[in-house]
């Protein structure tokens, strides 16, 4: 019976939708914002797998059908970029100026540090798109010959990074104006800083909103030419 | 619509994507294509935001849960990881910042400059 239920792909979905709802609850209840359902959610499941010895190819049935929904994921977007059609049109050229120089810097950096610190080039493509949302991140990477997991983890832990620090980097840095902020947080950390930035201000969370879909589809650009 | 029609509109543009991806002579991923398409789609009125509106709160409503498969693929590939896992770190931590502050002045460079032109026309 336990290699029927091994190898139904119902194993990985059901453990995979249990794992986030356990995660949502605990964020709910400790409010505390590192302690994120997506966090929450991976720990668990990988805790379980390893515990109980099994294989990732066997959780995977489930879970790649999970994946495969990213492509639609990404794809409303659009939507995202269409209700705010008409601010976009309005400080289209800042957006536009202020995501480039976004990618530009997030990926020459990246590259530079990944020079110096002599990491290998797997790791090195895995790290490019980290700063755009992860499910162009993880399309970008696989394309690069990136290591998909690894670049899942690098966009989080800029997501947070831009999270939870997003109001002081405003301070540290001078920015006052609402535009410059919200595409700043969109630019270096995605939809997860996005959320943040909706808090903020409404204005901040639209231009944020833009500046990710526009940052995910440069770097797409950018690491192509590459 | 009926909510399968929604999910054909939306798996039917991520399926177009694949095509156009594989007709493409550079390694574009499908999932921005779709993006494009879609957006392309709700600008010329072809889509209209009620004919889609369900599921992409569905898909956009929680996010992060299509993230967790991806990310337990790490499992795969501790070792790679646990080798670097200092550079690893240095390269998110220092270069998330260094972006935000490149981004938000050129921003706000430009958002003044258009302040002052607006002015002086006034």
């Amino acid at each position: 019976m336990i290699n029927a239920i091994l190898d139904s792909s119902f194993f990985g979905l059901v453990l995979t939708c249990t794992a986030w709802c356990l995660g949502c609850w605990i964020q709910k209840r400790t409010g505390l914002f590192l302690l994120n359902p997506l966090v929450i959610a991976v720990a668990l499941i990988l805790v379980v797998l390893v515990a109980f010895d099994i294989p990732y190819s066997d959780y995977n049935q489930g879970g790649a059908i999970v994946t495969l929904m990213l492509g639609p994921v990404t794809g409303v977007l659009a939507l995202n970029i269409y209700h705010q059609r008409t601010l976009l049109k309005e400080y289209f050229f800042p957006v536009l100026a202020g995501c480039l120089a976004g990618v530009l810097s997030s990926v020459a950096s990246i590259l530079l540090l990944c020079r110096l610190l002599a990491m290998d080039s797997a790791i090195t493509a895995s790290l490019l798109p980290k700063s755009v949302t992860t499910a162009i991140a993880v399309a970008i990477s696989g394309a690069s010959g990136g290591i998909q997991s690894i670049t899942v983890a690098a966009v989080l832990v800029a997501g947070a990074v831009g999270s939870i620090f997003a109001p002081l980097f405003a301070r540290l840095f001078y920015i006052t104006d609402p535009v410059a902020e919200g595409i700043a947080i969109g630019a270096c950390s995605h939809a997860l800083g996005t959320a943040k930035a909706m808090e903020i201000g409404q204005l901040q969370g639209a231009m944020s909103s833009i500046s990710l879909c526009i940052c995910g589809i440069m770097t797409s650009l950018l690491v192509l030419i590459l | 619509m009926n909510i399968m029609g929604e999910i054909a509109v939306i798996f039917g543009v991520c399926l177009l994507s694949e095509g156009i991806s594989a007709l493409l002579p550079i390694p574009f991923p499908a999932s921005v294509i779709s993006m494009l398409v879609l957006l392309a789609l709700l600008l010329s009125g072809v889509v209209k935001d009620r004919h889609i509106r369900r599921v992409c709160g569905f898909f956009t409503g929680s996010m992060a849960f299509f993230f967790i498969p991806s990310c337990v693929g790490i499992l795969e590939h501790v070792d790679t990881l646990s080798s670097c896992l200092l550079p690893f770190l240095l390269v998110c931590i220092i270069t998330t910042p260094l972006v935000y502050l490149v981004t938000a002045w050129v921003v706000q460079l430009m958002m003044g400059y258009r302040k002052r032109r607006s002015e002086s026309h006034d």
